[in-house]
C-alpha cells in the first residue's frame, strides 16, 4: 500500500532525528515547512530560539549533543557555553580530582553538556595561585611579571594542548570511520578541569620541604593525567596500537612538562635566586629564605 | 467572479470623480508632546555655574561612598551608576601601590599602569562572566558597583602606609595582615550584596567567585606592599 505523503515525511525526520543523536557533530538544516505534519512531542524546526530565559534550557534539553545554531557573533552564543549552576560546577571539579577507572570524564561528568566556566576560572585561579604561592617567599620583588608569565603558560597549555589532541583525534576518527569522536569545546574542558588539582597542590608548594613538593607534584600529575587518559583512551583505543600508545603517552608527557616546568620556575630553590641587595630590614626575609 | 469585478468597478468608479492637483496645501498640527512630568525636573544644565555641576556630581559620589560603607540593599548605587568614584579610588590606589621597593635589579613593586589595568581589566572580566551567566544587571552598573567596592582596600592602603612608617615586619605585618583581610572581606561582602540580587539562585555562588578573587588579589598586593628603603 502506499503510505501517503504526511507519513512518509514523518518518518524522514524521525530518521534525521536518530542520524542526529547519532552524529551531533553533522550539520543541521530546519525544516519549517513539516511541521504541521510532526506530532507536539517533535520539533519540526531545529532553530534554537535564542532569547536568554528558560526558554534556552527547553532548548538545550531537547537538543542535547548538538551544537547552538546561533551565530558566533551573538552574545547568546557565548551565554550557551555557561550554562552551569554552582552544584554542576561543583560536581565537575569533584570528578576531576577523583578519577575512576571506566569513569569517561566527558561522559559521565560532563554528560556532553560542557562549560567554559569552569576552565577559565579555574585557569584564572591557578595562575594566581602559582604567581602568589611562587613569590611568597621573596614577595619584594611584586608579582606582576610572575603573573604575566604564568598566564601566558596556563592559558596557551589550556587552550593549545586541546586544539592538538582535538585536531589529531578528529582527523584520526574521520581516516577511520569511528564513531564521533570529542568536540573541541569538551576536550577544552575535560583539561580545564584536570588543571584543578594544581590550585591546592601550588598553594602546599609554599612548604619548604623538598620531598613534599616533589611528592605533591606527583599525586598531581597522577589524578590529573588519570583523568585525561581515562578520557581519550576510549577514542583511540580503536585506533592502531601504536597510534593509541602515542597519542595518551603525549597526552601525559605535555602534562608532565607542565608540572615540571610550573614548580621548576616559581618555586626555584634559595640557591638559584640571586640575593638582592636589600635594606636592612629585610635581612630578615632573606635568612628565613635560605633555609628553603 | 463576475460580481467582484462589478462591485470593484463601483468602488473605484466614486474615486475616479476626484481629482487630485499637486498643490493642495497639507493642513494639520504636529504636536509633540512636551514631556511626562518626571521630564520635567531635568532642566537644561547647560546654563547653571559650573560650580552647581561639580557639586551635584561630588554629592552623588559622596552618597555612593556611603552607601559602600554601609551596604544595604538600596539600589542608588545601581540605578544612578558613574564611574568617576570608582576612577577615583582606582587612581588613589594605584598612585599609592606604585614604586615600592625600588631596586635596581628587581623590577620593583606594579606600576600605575599595571594597578590601573589589573584593576579596569578584572572588572571588566568580572562583568562579562556575570552577564554570560545570565544576570540581569547592566555592563555599566556592574563596573560602578565594582569599582565603589574598592573603596574599604583603599582606606586599608592608607592605614598599611601609614603602619608601615613604623617599621615593616612582626607587630607590623600582623597589623597589616588584618587590616587587609578586614577590608577585603568587607570589599566582597559589600559588592556582593548589591550584585547577587541580579543573578539566578542557582548561579550566585559562580558570580561571587570571581569578586572573592578579585578583591583577594588586590588586597595581596597591599599587603606585600612595602615601600622603597
Amino acid at each position: 500500500t502506499m503510505a501517503s505523503p504526511d507519513d512518509l515525511k514523518f518518518q524522514e525526520f524521525e530518521e534525521a532525528t536518530d542520524l542526529l543523536l547519532a552524529d551531533p557533530g553533522a550539520s543541521t538544516f530546519s525544516m519549517s515547512g513539516s511541521s504541521s505534519t510532526t506530532p507536539a512531542g517533535a520539533t519540526g524546526d531545529i532553530k534554537l530560539d535564542m532569547s536568554d530565559d528558560e526558554g534556552q534550557e527547553e532548548s538545550s534539553e531537547l537538543l542535547r549533543g548538538e551544537k547552538q545554531t546561533s551565530g558566533f557573533w551573538t552574545f547568546a552564543y557565548y551565554q550557551s557555553f555557561f550554562n552551569v549552576d554552582t552544584m554542576q560546577v561543583l560536581d565537575r571539579v569533584k570528578g576531576s580530582v577523583m578519577p575512576l577507572p571506566g569513569r569517561n570524564f566527558i561522559k559521565h561528568t560532563l554528560q556532553s553538556s560542557p562549560d567554559l566556566y569552569g576552565p577559565f576560572w579555574i585557569c584564572v585561579t591557578l595562575v594566581f595561585s602559582l604567581a602568589i604561592s611562587g613569590n611568597l617567599p621573596q614577595f619584594h620583588r611584586g608579582m606582576v611579571p610572575g603573573v604575566t608569565i604564568a598566564a601566558v603558560v596556563i592559558f596557551l597549555y589550556a587552550w593549545l594542548v586541546p586544539l592538538g589532541v582535538w585536531g589529531f583525534l578528529t582527523w584520526r576518527q574521520r581516516e577511520e570511520r569511528q564513531q564521533r569522536g570529542y568536540s573541541f569545546l569538551e576536550t577544552v574542558c575535560v583539561y580545564g578541569y584536570s588543571l584543578f588539582i594544581y590550585i591546592p597542590t601550588s598553594v602546599l608548594w609554599i612548604l619548604p620541604f623538598e620531598w613534599l613538593r616533589w611528592l605533591l607534584i606527583l599525586v598531581a600529575m597522577v589524578i590529573s593525567g588519570s583523568v585525561l587518559v581515562l578520557t581519550f583512551w576510549p577514542v583511540v583505543c580503536d585506533d592502531t596500537k601504536v597510534t593509541a600508545f602515542a597519542t595518551v603517552a603525549t597526552i601525559v608527557v605535555l602534562h608532565v612538562l607542565l608540572s615540571i616546568g610550573c614548580k621548576m620556575y616559581f618555586f626555584q630553590t634559595a640557591t638559584l635566586t640571586p640575593v638582592p641587595t636589600l635594606a636592612p630590614n629585610h635581612t630578615a626575609a632573606i635568612l628565613t629564605n635560605k633555609t628553603h | 467572479m463576475a460580481e467582484v469585478e462589478e462591485t470593484g468597478k463601483l468602488m473605484f468608479a466614486d474615486l475616479s470623480d476626484v481629482s487630485i492637483s499637486g498643490d493642495i496645501p497639507v493642513q494639520g498640527e504636529i504636536n509633540v508632546p512636551v514631556g511626562t512630568p518626571s521630564q520635567d525636573k531635568e532642566y537644561s544644565t547647560l546654563d547653571e555655574p559650573v560650580k552647581d555641576t561639580i557639586l551635584r556630581d561630588l554629592k552623588a559620589v559622596g552618597k555612593k561612598f556611603v552607601h559602600v560603607m554601609y551596604p544595604k540593599k538600596s539600589s542608588a548605587l545601581l540605578r544612578d551608576w558613574d564611574l568617576w568614584g570608582p576612577l577615583l579610588l582606582c587612581v588613589t590606589l594605584a598612585l599609592m601601590l606604585q614604586g615600592g621597593s625600588v631596586d635596581r635589579k628587581d623590577d620593583g613593586g606594579p606600576q600605575f599602569a599595571e594597578v590601573f589595568v589589573i584593576i579596569w581589566f578584572g572588572s571588566v572580566i568580572i562583568t562579562l562572566n556575570s552577564k554570560l551567566l545570565g544576570g540581569t544587571i547592566s555592563f555599566f552598573q556592574s563596573l560602578c558597583v565594582l569599582g565603589y567596592c574598592i573603596m574599604p582596600l583603599t582606606v586599608a592602603m592608607v592605614v598599611c602606609r601609614l603602619v608601615l612608617l613604623g617599621g615593616s615586619w612582626g607587630f607590623s605585618f600582623i597589623v597589616r595582615l588584618i587590616v587587609v583581610t578586614a577590608s577585603f572581606s568587607w570589599s566582597t561582602f559589600a559588592s556582593t550584596a548589591f550584585l547577587a540580587d541580579s543573578q539566578p539562585p542557582n548561579r550566585k555562588a559562580l558570580v561571587v567567585y570571581p569578586v572573592f578573587l578579585f578583591y583577594f588579589v588586590i588586597g595581596w598586593m597591599i599587603l606585600t606592599f612595602s615601600p622603597s628603603a
